[in-house]
C-alpha cells in the first residue's frame, strides 16, 4: 500500500494487496503498455478490453491455446463412439436383420456418426473454453475496483497480479504510470481465501451420496439373478386394448369388427372385361394368337418400345447380350439371373400368350413391365420379338425372291 | 447519452465504391452501443410488451392444454388417420426446424465469410434458432403417441434387451435434432456471455447482479480469456456450419429414403436446406422490423442489415423454385406412373389450392425483392416475408400430405382434414415461440455488443476510445472517497 498518496480504496483489516489495475485510454495505448510490460518479464498480468483488441495476443505475448485439439480430440472420439456404438448395438448384440441388408454397413451409420462427431467436439470447444478460462469464477481481485464495471462497456484496463515475482507496490506503479495510464489503483483480496460453510460442504456429500442411490440400484438390479420377473412399469404392449379381425366389436351396427368389402369388389384372381388382350390368358391357358389386329404400325410401335425398355438387358439381337447384362456379368452380381436368348427353341416355342404374361409379371431378375408399357404395347412388343426370333433362324425362303441374289453373291 | 434523440439519417444502402458502406448509423461509440442494448433490458418494458406477452402467454398455456388434452384422450384429437398418419404434427415440425436455420446460418456461415454485419442480428437469430428447435421437438415428442415411453428412443440397457434401429432415418432424426438443439444453445449462451457480464456490471438491483451475475459465469474480458473464446467461438462456428446444412438434410431423408411417390427423391436434401434457409430469414426478417422499431435499435440492425437479409430471401426463394419445377421434370422424366401421379395430383388434386398459394408465396412473391423500393420499405418487406413464411408452411403441408393421402392403391386413399386441436396447436406453437422471444427481448442482450463493437473498430470508423465518447462513471466510483 503506497502510504505518500490516498487512493480510492482503503485497505481493512484482513485484507491484502492483490495487485494493480490502470485503466488506458483507449486499445491503442493499451496495446503499446502490454508491449512493454511483456518485455519487462512480467507473468502473472492481463489485459481487460470490452472487446477482444486486434493484435493483443502478439502485444502480450500470449500462446496459442491447445482448444483446437482438444477440439480434434473430442470430435475423433465422438466418431469412434458413434462406430462402435452402431456396430455393437444393431449388429452384435441384437442383430437386427432389415430386409436382408448387412448387419453392418457404414454408410447406414454416416448420419449419425457425423452428428456425435459434432456434438462431442462442440461440447468440447464450450466446456474446454470455459475449463480454461477458469470459468465460472465469480470473484477476482479486479472486481474491487468499483472502476473496473467499466471494462465490459468501454473501459481498456491492465492489471498486473501481487503474486507476480517483479511486482512491487511502487515501481509497478510508476510503471504503470509511466505506460500511459489514466489512472491506477490497488485491488484487493482477502488475506485468508473463505472456504465454504460446513453445512454446504455436508448437503454436498449427502447430495453426491443420495445422487448415487439410483444408479446403483439399477446396476445391483442387472446383475444379479431373482425369481420374480423384472419391475416392468409401462405395460402398454402387455395389454393392448383392440378388436380380433374375425371378431365382434360394439363399433358397427353388424357387431363385427372388420368391415365386408365395399359393393363392388373384385378378387385379385378375377379376370378383367377384355381379359385376352389385357392378360393374354384364355382358362388360365397362354393364347396362340394374337387378340388385336398386326399390322406395320403395331410392328414399328413394338420395335421402338422393345429398344426402349428390353434392349438393355436383351440386347438389340435379342440375344440377351445388352449392356447391363453383360455389366452385370462381369461384376458377377449376386442374384442376378442372366436374360435368356430370346432365340433358343424353349422361347421360340412359346405361346405370343406366354411371352405378354412374362412382360407383364416378369420372370426371376426381370420386373414387371406393366406400369410402362400398356397391353397393346406389350403385343406390339410380343409381335417384334417375334419377327426378332424368326430374323435369327431365317430360312432362304423367308427372303423376298428379289433380294436373295444379295446373299448369294 | 440518448442515441434515440438524435438519430442519423443515414442510408447506407446506397453503394458508393469509394468507401464501404457503415456497418451501424448514428452516435456509434463504446459506451453508446452499450447504452442502445443494455436500455431494452434496464428501463420499465413498455405497455405494448407487457400486452403482446400477456396475448402470446395465454397462447402458449392453451397449447400446452391442447398438449395435455392429446396425451390425455389420444392422437386421434388430431385430423391424423389412415393413410395420412403424419399431417400438421410433421408438418409443423418441420416448419419449425427450418425457421431455425436462419440463426445458425447468420452466426456460423456468415462468421466464417467474415459478414460483418451479422454482428447485429445474429444474437436475435439464434434465439429465434433455439426457440423454434423447442417448438420443432415438441411435435415429434406428442406425435408419437405414448410419450411416456418416449424415452425408448435413446440407446440405453433396457429389460426388453433390444436396441433402436440405427439404420432408420427416424433414428437419425432423433440424433441430429438434439444436437442441433444442444450446440445451438451453446453457441448461443456462448456468445452471450461477454453480453451477460456487460448486464452484470450496470445492474442496480441485487436480483439482477446475482441473476446476471451468475449468468456471466464471473466474465472479466481479460486478453487470454478473449484469445481462447475467439478461438472457440470460430471452432464453434465452423462445427455448426456442416451441423446446419445436416440436420435439414437428414429432415428429408425421413422422406427421401421412404418409397412413397414424390417423398423418394434424391433432391430433397438441397432442397430442403435452401427452404430452411428461405423460410428462416423470412422470419428474422418479420420479426426483426417491428423489434428493431420498438425498442429502438435502427441504428445498429440498419436499412442494409434487411437488404441485405431480403436478398438471400430472394436467391433462396430462386432456389426454391427451381427444386419446384425439377420435381415435375423429374417426374415426368422417369416414366413412372405413380410419381407421375403424384406430381399432377398435387397441382391439380384436391389439395391444388394448397399448392397454388405455395407457389404463389415462395416463388412469385418473393420476386418483388428484385425491386429495390420493396427491399428497404420495412413494412413491404414484412408482407413478402409473412406470405414466405406461409408459403413454407404450405410447402411443408403439400409434401406430406398430398404424397400420404394418396399413394400406390386408390382403395387405399384418404382426404385429410384438421380438426380444431390441429389448427390450435398450430396457432399454440407460434405463441410459445413469440412468448419466448418477447421474453428474450426484455431480459437478455438482444444485440451481440461486444461483437458490434469489435467490427466497429475492425472498420475503423467508430471513435473508439476517445474520451469525449467515454460513459459517465458508474455511481459507486463516484460516490467513494
Amino acid at each position: 500500500m503506497n502510504n505518500h498518496e490516498p487512493t480510492p480504496n482503503t485497505p481493512l483489516p484482513g485484507v491484502r494487496v492483490a495487485g494493480l489495475l490502470a485503466e488506458f485510454d483507449g486499445p491503442e495505448p493499451l496495446r503499446l503498455a502490454a508491449e512493454r510490460v511483456r518485455d519487462l518479464g512480467y507473468v502473472h498480468w492481463d489485459v481487460y478490453s470490452p472487446y477482444p483488441v486486434h493484435g493483443i495476443e502478439r502485444a502480450m505475448g500470449i500462446r496459442p491455446t491447445v482448444l483446437p485439439w482438444l477440439v480434434l480430440l473430442f470430435g475423433v472420439a465422438g466418431c469412434a463412439a458413434a462406430i462402435l456404438m452402431q456396430w455393437w448395438m444393431n449388429a452384435r448384440d441384437y442383430p437386427v436383420l432389415v430386409s436382408g441388408k448387412p448387419l453392418w454397413s457404414l454408410p447406414a451409420n454416416i448420419p449419425i456418426a457425423f452428428e456425435l462427431v459434432i456434438l462431442f467436439a462442440a461440447a468440447a470447444a464450450f466446456i474446454g473454453v470455459l475449463g480454461l478460462n477458469r470459468l465460472p469464477q465469480f470473484w477476482h481481485p479486479v472486481f474491487s475496483s468499483p472502476r473496473f464495471r467499466r471494462a465490459t462497456t468501454d473501459g481498456f484496463f491492465l492489471g498486473i497480479e501481487a503474486q507476480d515475482p517483479r511486482f512491487h507496490e511502487t515501481s509497478t506503479r510508476e510503471l504503470l504510470e509511466s505506460l500511459g495510464a489514466t489512472t491506477v489503483e490497488t485491488c484487493f483480496a482477502p488475506a485468508t481465501r473463505p472456504g465454504l460453510p460446513a453445512w454446504v460442504r455436508w448437503a454436498g456429500v449427502i447430495g453426491v451420496l443420495v445422487a448415487l442411490v439410483p444408479p446403483l440400484w439399477i446396476a445391483r438390479a442387472r446383475a444379479i439373478r431373482a425369481d420374480r420377473p423384472r419391475v416392468h412399469p409401462i405395460q402398454d404392449m402387455d395389454f393392448q386394448p383392440r378388436y380380433v379381425a374375425q371378431g365382434p366389436g360394439p363399433l358397427f351396427a353388424d357387431g363385427r369388427a372388420m368391415r365386408p368389402p365395399v359393393p363392388g369388389t373384385i378378387p385379385r384372381s378375377q379376370p378383367p372385361a377384355d381379359s385376352l388382350l389385357e392378360t393374354g390368358l384364355d382358362n388360365g391357358k397362354p393364347i396362340t394368337h394374337f387378340p388385336l389386329p398386326v399390322s406395320q404400325a403395331l410392328m414399328v410401335r413394338g420395335k421402338e418400345r422393345y429398344e426402349i425398355y428390353c434392349a438393355v438387358c436383351h440386347g438389340l439381337a435379342g440375344d440377351g447380350r445388352g449392356p447391363v447384362a453383360i455389366r452385370a456379368l462381369e461384376r458377377a452380381e449376386p442374384g442376378w439371373v442372366a436374360p435368356r436368348s430370346l432365340h433358343v427353341d424353349a422361347v421360340r416355342q412359346q405361346p405370343v400368350g406366354q411371352l405378354f404374361q412374362t412382360i407383364t409379371r416378369g420372370l426371376n431378375t426381370m420386373p414387371s413391365y406393366a406400369a410402362q408399357l400398356t397391353p397393346e404395347d406389350r403385343w406390339a412388343v410380343v409381335l417384334y420379338i417375334r419377327a426378332l426370333q424368326r430374323s435369327q433362324n431365317a430360312r432362304l425362303d423367308d427372303i423376298p425372291r428379289d433380294k436373295r441374289a444379295l446373299l448369294e453373291r | 447519452m440518448n442515441t434515440l434523440a438524435a438519430p442519423l439519417e443515414h442510408d447506407n444502402t446506397q453503394n458508393d465504391p469509394t468507401r464501404r458502406p457503415v456497418l451501424v448509423t448514428g452516435p456509434c461509440d463504446l459506451a453508446s452501443i452499450t447504452e442502445t442494448v443494455s436500455r431494452i433490458v434496464e428501463q420499465p418494458a413498455p405497455r405494448a410488451w407487457y400486452l403482446a406477452l400477456m396475448v402470446c402467454g395465454l397462447g402458449t398455456l392453451v397449447f400446452f392444454g391442447l398438449v395435455a388434452y392429446l396425451i390425455s384422450t389420444g392422437i386421434g384429437v388430431w385430423g391424423n388417420n389412415s393413410p395420412v398418419f403424419w399431417a400438421f404434427d410433421i408438418v409443423n415440425f418441420v416448419f419449425w426446424i427450418g425457421i431455425g436455420h436462419a440463426g445458425t446460418l447468420i452466426s456460423a456461415i456468415l462468421f466464417l465469410f467474415r459478414q460483418k454485419w451479422r454482428t447485429s442480428i445474429n444474437r436475435a437469430a439464434e434465439a429465434m434458432t433455439l426457440f423454434a428447435v423447442i417448438c420443432a421437438g415438441l411435435f415429434p415428442a406428442i406425435h408419437v403417441g405414448r410419450i411416456w415411453v418416449i424415452y425408448w428412443l435413446a440407446p440405453y440397457p433396457n429389460q426388453m434387451a433390444i436396441w433402436p434401429n440405427f439404420r432408420s432415418p427416424l433414428l437419425w432424426d432423433v440424433f441430429a435434432v438434439s444436437t442441433y438443439g444442444t450446440v445451438s444453445a451453446m453457441f448461443w449462451y456462448l456468445g452471450m456471455i461477454p453480453d451477460l457480464a456487460t448486464l452484470r456490471d450496470r445492474a442496480t438491483t441485487p436480483l439482477r447482479q446475482a441473476v446476471y451475475g451468475a449468468l456471466a459465469l464471473g466474465w472479466r474480458g481479460s486478453a487470454r480469456q478473449w484469445h481462447r473464446y475467439e478461438r472457440a467461438y470460430l471452432l464453434l462456428a465452423a462445427l455448426a456450419t456442416p451441423l446446419v446444412l445436416s440436420v435439414h438434410s437428414v429432415v428429408s431423408f425421413d422422406f427421401a429414403t421412404s418409397v412413397i411417390p414424390g417423398w423418394h427423391t434424391t433432391i430433397f436434401p438441397p432442397y430442403f436446406v435452401a427452404g430452411a434457409i428461405f423460410s428462416g430469414f423470412a422470419m428474422v426478417v418479420t420479426l426483426m422490423v417491428p423489434a428493431r422499431a420498438f425498442f429502438g435499435l435502427k441504428d445498429l440492425v440498419t436499412p442494409r442489415h434487411l437488404e441485405n437479409m431480403c436478398k438471400i430471401i430472394l436467391a433462396t426463394g430462386c432456389m426454391v423454385g427451381y427444386a419446384y419445377g425439377v420435381e415435375f421434370f423429374t417426374a415426368w422424366y422417369s416414366g413412372n406412373g405413380y410419381e407421375r401421379f403424384a406430381f399432377a395430383n398435387r397441382a391439380l388434386g384436391p389439395y391444388a389450392w394448397a399448392y397454388w398459394l405455395m407457389l404463389g408465396c415462395n416463388v412469385l412473391a418473393p420476386q418483388l425483392y428484385w425491386f429495390k423500393r420493396w427491399r428497404t420499405s420495412p413494412w413491404r418487406m414484412v408482407l413478402v416475408a409473412v406470405l414466405v413464411n406461409v408459403g413454407m408452411w404450405f410447402e411443408r403441408f403439400v409434401i406430406i400430405v398430398t404424397s400420404l393421402s394418396r399413394d400406390f392403391l386408390p382403395s387405399s386413399w384418404g382426404f385429410f382434414k384438421p380438426t380444431w386441436v390441429d389448427l390450435g396447436m398450430l396457432a399454440g406453437s407460434f405463441a410459445l415461440f413469440l412468448t419466448l422471444f418477447l421474453l428474450f427481448c426484455r431480459y437478455l442482450p438482444m444485440v451481440a455488443m461486444a461483437e458490434v463493437k469489435a467490427a466497429i473498430d475492425g472498420a475503423g470508423h467508430g471513435r473508439v476510445g476517445s474520451p469525449s465518447a467515454r460513459a459517465p462513471v458508474p455511481r459507486e466510483v463516484q460516490a467513494t472517497p
